[in-house]
């Protein structure tokens, strides 16, 4: 007998599959002159998703005999991958057409991978996991090499390609320890299985544990796995840079949560003491290489090894208050990040398009002082400065570390955001007080401007407005 | 000899595998052999998952080989297609030459 499959259910990531395919098909027959709609009926594919979910709010459903769970946990990661992908898919028309590179496959691969996160996301069972890490990881590859004429770009997606492979043998490696130790792939039964046997294999199950935080770790740019982020960050296109900093990020934390959070948090002794230090030392490593940079897209890299340090700071807190900030930070993160590498992207170069050098970004207030001050902006918040969404971001995850007795991993916290501001303030004074190097050429299309306005709506808004979307990352994450 | 071999038997053949994989990944010069030792570490984690699920006679470990497998098709499909995306423009398949972004 078959189980019973929860069609409703899966309706978001059905209509990703089937309008995706249909997207691809539709890009061979459409027009040369006509290939900007692409992106657009790209955006509708996307927000008719982002409707689908809304039913499912408050109707926890699990299905596919147990694999796959649809509660407010997913449905609130999946509404920020949505959304990520929406900013960067606005980012993404000018750019490709500057590159000469608009091809429909671009918006394709970027649905597909926004399907691979939302299974990660939804996930309950070690196997659903790996398909969707996989799902998202190999359509990652294709987006980070998509400009193939392009030297930095085939780089990138080969070094991506090699790292992102080596670190997913790991995770299996962890996975196939988990299962011959529990017999069990899904991730509730692990936690019974624990739960009854706490003393079962100690050493195995804390080498699985070990090789599950290298997999995942990698994903998230956890020092000593983040060699792979600077360069790929800047190798690829930006808006695909943009998207990939965000949406890989927040659906690794997603199964980092499920895995750990809610699986083994019984073996907590195991794994938290590890996961603190690697917090420690992602944040400060992240923090000490940005400031050498002086090309701001690879600061920028650095900058979000940093942020993953913060996030982890979240995870080590564990429970439903931990998550909660988690999920608060991945969305503020969206949108903050999001923006800044959209700006790096209005100010690509053709001729120089290795990355964006400090010196493209000087006198760019004078140039237009509306890029320069939708800059500062994203730069404040991600600085964590008030009122701004970056602040309440950092501010709801030391305060849930202090409140669970962790006041040190705070206070480095704290430490680490205050040098951090060094790196984020250089950008700005270098677009207030310096002047310009000759006409800068900026790429400002209109797409590109609704993002940004989008980026800084939601920065204030989450600034503005914390409680109530923390109240709502609460609510999702009530399911630990 | 008869009766079943010992669980520990292919679990130190893998753990053997998944090392030599791992280790021609960071040693390797060449990419395509890079590439090999990659499908190395995966089927070394095949040969654990098949060990374990014969050993618990539960199938999940047999199913979850088979994602594996579908999956590592298609990493190596995009594998191969970056290679050859790379060759096009700097004909060389030596590991040290992709410098242009630094490590």
């Amino acid at each position: 007998m078959m189980p019973a499959i929860h069609y409703a259910a899966i309706l978001p990531e059905l209509c990703l599959l089937v309008f995706g395919l249909g997207h691809l098909l539709l890009s061979f027959t459409v027009q040369e002159e006509n290939k900007g709609s692409l992106a657009a009926i790209a955006i509708l594919i996307l927000v008719v998703a982002g409707a689908t979910l809304i039913p499912l709010w408050d109707q926890p459903v699990v299905t596919f005999a147990g694999s796959y769970a649809v509660d407010n946990f997913a449905l609130f990661f999946k509404w920020v991958f949505l959304l990520a992908a929406v900013l960067a898919i606005l980012h993404s028309g000018s750019y490709l057409r500057q590159e000469g590179m608009e091809h429909g496959e671009y918006y394709t691969l970027l649905l597909f991978a926004v399907l691979g996160m939302m299974v990660m996301a939804s996930a309950r069972d070690l196997m659903v996991v790996y398909v969707g890490l996989e799902l998202m990881s190999i359509t990652f590859y294709c987006l980070v090499g998509f400009l193939r004429g392009r030297l930095g770009s085939n780089e990138a997606a080969l070094k991506y390609f090699i790292l992102g492979a080596f670190s997913s043998a790991f995770l299996l490696y962890g996975f196939s320890l988990i299962y011959g130790i529990t017999g069990t792939t899904s991730i509730p039964e692990i936690h019974t299985f624990l739960a009854a046997h706490p003393e079962a294999m100690a050493a195995p199950l804390a080498l699985a544990i070990v090789m599950v935080i290298v997999g995942l770790g990698f994903k998230v740019s956890m020092v000593p796995f983040h060699f792979w982020s600077p360069d790929v960050y800047t190798g690829a296109p930006t808006p695909v840079t943009a998207f990939l900093s965000v949406g890989s990020e927040a659906a690794a934390f997603a199964a980092i949560l499920r895995i750990f959070v809610s699986g083994l948090a019984g073996q907590s002794p195991l794994w938290s003491g590890l996961l603190t230090a690697l917090a420690v030392i992602t944040m400060t490593v992240g923090n000490l290489m940005a400031i050498q940079q002086r090309d701001v897209k690879r600061m920028l890299a650095y900058s979000s090894v940093t942020h993953a340090g913060y996030i982890l700071v979240g995870v080590v807190v564990g429970g439903a208050a931990g998550s909660a900030t988690v999920m608060f930070y991945m969305l503020s993160y969206a949108f903050m990040n999001i923006g800044a590498f959209g700006v790096v992207a209005a100010l690509n170069r053709t001729e120089g398009a290795e990355g964006a050098s400090l010196d493209h970004f000087a006198g760019l207030a004078k140039v237009h002082p509306a890029l320069g001050a939708v800059m500062l902006v994203l730069l404040l918040s991600l600085a964590g400065i008030p009122p701004t969404a970056g602040f309440f971001g950092k501010f709801y995850i030391f305060m849930g570390a202090v409140q669970a007795n962790l006041v040190w991993l705070a206070v480095v916290g704290m430490l680490n955001s205050a040098v951090s501001a060094y790196y984020y303030l250089r950008v700005v004074v270098y677009m207030y007080m310096r002047d310009p190097e000759g006409e800068p050429q900026l790429l400002l299309s209109t797409p590109m401007r609704w993002s940004l306005a989008a980026s800084i709506a939601g920065v204030f808004a989450l600034g503005l407005f914390p409680d109530t979307i923390l109240a709502l990352a609460r609510a999702s994450a009530a399911v630990f | 000899m008869s009766g079943p071999i010992p669980l520990q038997w292919p679990l130190c053949l893998s753990a053997l595998l998944f090392t030599l994989g791992m280790v021609g990944v960071l040693t390797r010069r060449n990419m395509i052999q890079v590439f090999m030792s990659l499908e190395l570490m995966l089927n070394a984690v095949n040969l654990n998952l098949v060990a374990f699920s014969r050993h618990l006679e539960s199938l999940t470990g047999q199913v979850f080989v088979l994602f594996v497998f579908t999956v590592a098709a298609a990493e190596a499909a995009v594998g191969l297609a970056i290679i050859i995306a790379f060759y096009r423009n700097k004909p060389t398949l030596n590991v040290d030459e992709f410098n242009l972004l630094k490590w």
